[in-house]
């Protein structure tokens, strides 16, 4: 079983802790957290096989919160003494103090149990700061120049994080976590004639360690061989025509879909305007919980902090709440959301789903994204059988653009590669292509959801939100689905040429 | 610490970064405080250089007994590392900060002392008024050191504030936002930004339902800024030579000389533009297509990215500048765009148009297509129909596909430049000057139910 680091446990975690969170108390906290936090992160990034840049960062510090007077207060400091840290949860105190009059609804917190001393390790075998830069270049390098045989140039990178949190709470919770990631990602660009194009791998970040590059868990090699091809395809693929198809989705791309469209929708502080001025609020608005019909019969959508090697995954949020899966989404109606402490008690909700989370020691944490997925049809059928299932339409592979509005209805993606798909068969990839729908509109004309095996776990690193601005990672699994009549745009159109 | 870094290291060449942050925040919604905080961060970036070699490595909180082990691994990535592309002497010769050994003096919450009071008032004056307020106030003091093995003693401090203030109606249907930006919040009037969200939230009760289309369309100061803003970022030159962006010349080449526009349009960054003050010299804590560590410290002066109409300049390091052939010409932290003499208010253009939209902010803003630097994303927080010259009413909300290098040769209109806080990008840019413009016949591609 893996081990938190030493030299993360021979930080004085309980004596900061136990400093800061006495002082609180003697100033007249009602409740008070103290949440220690390491996070490392390396960036490579490679272009024709070059290494072009690389940044090592480590960020160290903590952060003490309480609610005094029914006021939150929150300071963040660097300096690893007991009075250093007595002396900042004097500052948040001093914060709520002076913050108390303009707040006009107390703080109270939903109950959770005190699970006293815990310590949580994601799964992963080979931890990426253990292996030489040299050595991750040089692979990178590798994969780089095979590229570089069919394409112009090449982009090369690799991000790595370990993050490692310690969190003490006034009930007596004390967590002490770590947890991985990796995010590879090579990118081909090439011209022709009609102009320039590009194409990215579509291997998904995943919570696992340097080990994702190496083991066989993901086709790297099959992967890399296809993609010029792919890429010199696209090139000489003719224009999308703009107008309504049927859609086969791949995990690859509809992961995001649902990330924008129903991870943000169903995060509670946005259906009740905690976002309002900056991501926005929501379509899907609490009184509407248990009959919003959200989607097809077919849609099932869960939250989960415990799926392995799920980017969101933790086994207790940064308010100590033990995470766990939970249903958002059961046969297309809305019956869930996403939950911190304070908005499931606000919301008569009983207790938090363990959703609270903060990027770093100097911020706050905020009501996050869990892992939100699609649940995929037991015995559902293949990605192939759902292409064999539409007359005319596209098979839509990776992510690419994105934007959807701050309600989450009206939404425009686009992809990696599409590919027509005539009288069930695929027939040759179509260019310039978006599709935009209403987020409802969307998920009802989702007629089938395929099986098991087409299930991949996608997500991202760096999911935004909240002000000041936070960065969270967060997985979505789907299987691959089909969508009836989505409008199909062509861009080139859509600017006007 | 930068010193005593500079003396640690064994590389050929070193260079140390030391930002010292602070920062103060309060978050509302509903007429009520949601969050708020102070927080300070300190980063040591040392980028050793063996050869042409370079290791980077940034910590936060060093303390002074971990120095020498940052350093070293700074070395020895450097003694590891393939010879940079990017590879150039360091600069000298630059001079040093007369402040370079005065203290950092931090933020803290006391910035908002005069502030929040003032933002209490004006939650009841919304609550009496029927309006809920919703918004961030944020102050930001960086002070960034950049010390070298050639003499490079340099600092910059930065103080960033920013107000953003959302208004809606009591059963949130409508919507209103404004926002500004500030040094120290001693200027911030959030009294008289309510008044103007109050007349505009009136503007909102008579509803026009419009469908997509290409309508003439105002674009305010922020707007603009935000679209400008990223057609900015995406104006590397090394993108441009390796024919991979808007500003590549077919064949070979950058669009540099090119008109972009028929109206003498200037876009513009100075570090020394009055209320927009940024650093004037580069700070690189890496290599990347658009900076080169190898730059560090290198000055910088005024310069025309679009000049009456023509693209000017595109962001250049040393390196690519040597590619090109073009000057060297480095991504500066403020931008401005002016329309030449005798532009409008936007309130006069509003008095001018005979049938148009009034936009207030655009939002989600993303690349759809690199060649033609098509963009998506939408309106937020009002759309307004204007007839005969006056506001007649609230129009639904869009999705957008525009390319702003297009629309910089659309435009039939350029008003009088003011300075403003970009909606979208104001994490990450606040230091903007941008006149409010007339766009003929912008894409509004599809409407979006969402108000």
């Amino acid at each position: 079983m893996r081990q938190i680091d030493p030299d993360f446990l021979a930080l004085p975690l309980r004596q900061l802790a136990d400093a800061a969170l006495q002082r609180a108390r003697d100033l007249g906290a009602s409740h008070a957290d103290f949440r220690l936090e390491r996070v490392r992160a390396e960036s490579l990034a490679l272009y024709d096989a070059r290494l072009e840049g690389a940044a090592d960062a480590d960020d160290l510090g903590y952060a003490v919160r309480v609610i005094k007077n029914g006021t939150w207060g929150f300071a963040a400091g660097l300096v690893l003494t007991p009075e250093a840290a007595a002396e900042v949860a004097a500052q948040a105190v001093k914060v709520a103090e002076v913050s108390a009059p303009i707040n006009r609804e107390p703080i109270e917190l939903a109950p959770e149990p005190v699970h006293g001393e815990v310590t949580w390790v994601s799964a992963y075998e080979i931890d990426p700061f253990t292996v030489p830069q040299k050595e991750k270049v040089a692979l990178l390098a590798d994969w780089s120049a095979g590229l570089l045989k069919g394409a112009d140039h090449v982009s090369a990178r690799l991000l790595q994080v370990k993050e490692q949190k310690f969190y003490a709470d006034t009930a007596g919770t004390v967590t002490t976590q770590q947890r991985v990631r990796i995010h590879p990602e090579l990118n081909a660009m090439k011209a022709a004639s009609a102009g320039f194009d590009d194409m990215s791998t579509i291997a998904p970040p995943v919570g696992r360690g340097y080990e994702y590059l190496t083991d066989g868990t993901y086709d790297w090699q099959g992967e890399l061989a296809r993609l010029p091809e792919l890429l010199a395809e696209k090139l000489a693929a003719p224009s999308v025509e703009a107008g309504d198809y049927d859609l086969v989705i791949d995990p690859s791309n509809l992961w995001l879909t649902i990330h924008e469209s129903i991870g943000h929708a169903t995060e509670l502080d946005r259906a009740l305007g905690y976002e309002a001025a900056y991501a926005g609020t929501s379509f899907a608005t609490f009184e509407q919980l248990g009959t919003l019909v959200y989607g097809s019969p077919v849609m099932n959508v869960t939250g989960d902090r415990t799926v392995e090697h799920g980017l969101s995954t933790i086994g207790y949020d940064d308010e100590g709440v033990a995470t766990r899966e939970f249903d958002i989404v059961k046969d297309g109606i809305l019956v869930g959301y996403q939950l911190d402490r304070r908005m499931a008690l606000m919301q008569g909700l009983g207790s938090s789903n363990g959703c609270a989370f903060a990027d770093s020691p100097g911020h706050m944490p905020i009501q996050r994204m869990a892992n939100v997925s699609l649940k995929p049809a037991p015995g559902g059928p293949s990605t192939e059988a759902l292409i064999g299932d539409v007359e005319r339409g596209l098979y839509i592979v990776g992510d690419k653009s994105w934007s959807i509005d701050m309600q989450r209805y009206n939404f425009q993606f686009t992809g990696q590669r599409a590919f027509r798909i005539e009288n069930g068969a695929l027939a040759g990839q179509v260019r310039d292509f978006a599709y935009q729908a209403t987020t409802t509109d969307f998920w009802g004309s989702m007629e089938a959801v395929g099986g098991p095996e087409t299930y991949v776990l996608g997500g991202a690193f760096n999911c935004g939100k909240g002000q000041p601005g936070q960065v969270a990672p967060v997985s979505h699994g789907c299987p691959s689905a089909l969508f009836r009549g989505v409008r199909i745009l062509n861009t080139v159109q859509e600017g006007g040429k | 610490m930068v010193e005593r870094a500079l003396e640690l290291s064994r590389a050929d060449d070193c260079v140390v970064i030391v930002d010292e942050g602070s920062t103060a925040n309060l978050r509302f919604a509903g007429n009520t405080l949601t969050t708020n905080g102070v927080a300070r961060s300190a980063q040591l970036t040392v980028i050793s250089i063996v050869g042409a070699g370079v290791g980077v490595v940034s910590r936060a909180s060093v303390r002074p007994e971990q120095l020498p082990e940052v350093v070293a691994a700074a070395d020895a990535a450097a003694r590891d590392a393939q010879p940079a592309e990017d590879a150039r002497p360091l600069v000298e010769g630059v001079g040093s900060s007369v402040n370079w050994t005065e203290p950092v003096l931090p933020t803290s919450i006391g910035v908002f002392g005069d502030f929040a009071p003032a933002l209490g008032e004006t939650f009841t004056a919304a609550e009496a008024g029927g309006r809920k307020l919703y918004g961030f106030a944020e102050h930001t003091l960086t002070s960034t050191f950049v010390g070298s093995s050639r003499g490079l003693r340099l600092r910059h401090d930065q103080p960033t504030g920013r107000l953003e203030l959302n208004a809606k109606s009591a059963d949130l249907k409508r919507s209103a936002w404004t926002g500004v930006a500030t040094r120290d919040f001693s200027d911030v009037d959030v009294a008289a930004l309510d008044s103007s969200l109050a007349q505009r939230l009136e503007w909102a009760k008579n509803r026009i339902d419009l469908p997509a289309g290409r309508y003439e369309t105002l674009l305010p100061p922020s707007a603009v800024a935000d679209l400008m803003i990223y057609m900015m970022w995406s104006s590397g030159a090394r993108d441009a030579l390796d024919g991979r962006s808007v500003f590549s010349k077919p064949g070979g080449g950058t669009r540099v000389g090119e008109r972009l526009s028929e109206l003498p349009v200037t876009l513009s960054s100075d570090p020394s533009a009055a209320g927009i003050e940024c650093a004037p010299f580069v700070t690189a804590h890496a290599s990347s297509r658009r900076s080169s560590v190898f730059d560090n410290g290198l000055p910088l002066a005024a310069t025309d990215w679009v000049k009456d109409g023509t693209l000017a300049a595109l962001l250049q390091t040393r390196h690519s500048a040597e590619l090109s052939g073009l000057p060297v010409t480095p991504s500066i932290d403020n931008l401005i765009m002016r329309g030449g003499e005798g532009g409008r208010s936007l309130e006069e253009m509003i008095a001018a148009t005979e049938r148009g939209l009034l936009l207030t902010c655009l939002w989600y803003i993303r690349e759809v297509d690199p060649q033609t630097l098509l963009l998506t994303g939408l309106t937020r927080d009002g759309v307004y129909l204007v007839e005969h010259g006056e506001v007649i009413g609230e129009v639904n909300n869009f999705r957008f596909n525009e390319s702003p290098v297009d629309l910089l040769g659309r435009l039939s209109e350029v008003g009088a430049s003011r300075q403003t806080l970009p909606r979208e990008w104001n994490d990450y840019f606040t230091r903007t000057i941008m006149p409010p413009v007339r766009v003929p016949d912008f894409n509004m591609s599809t409407v979006s139910q969402a108000n």
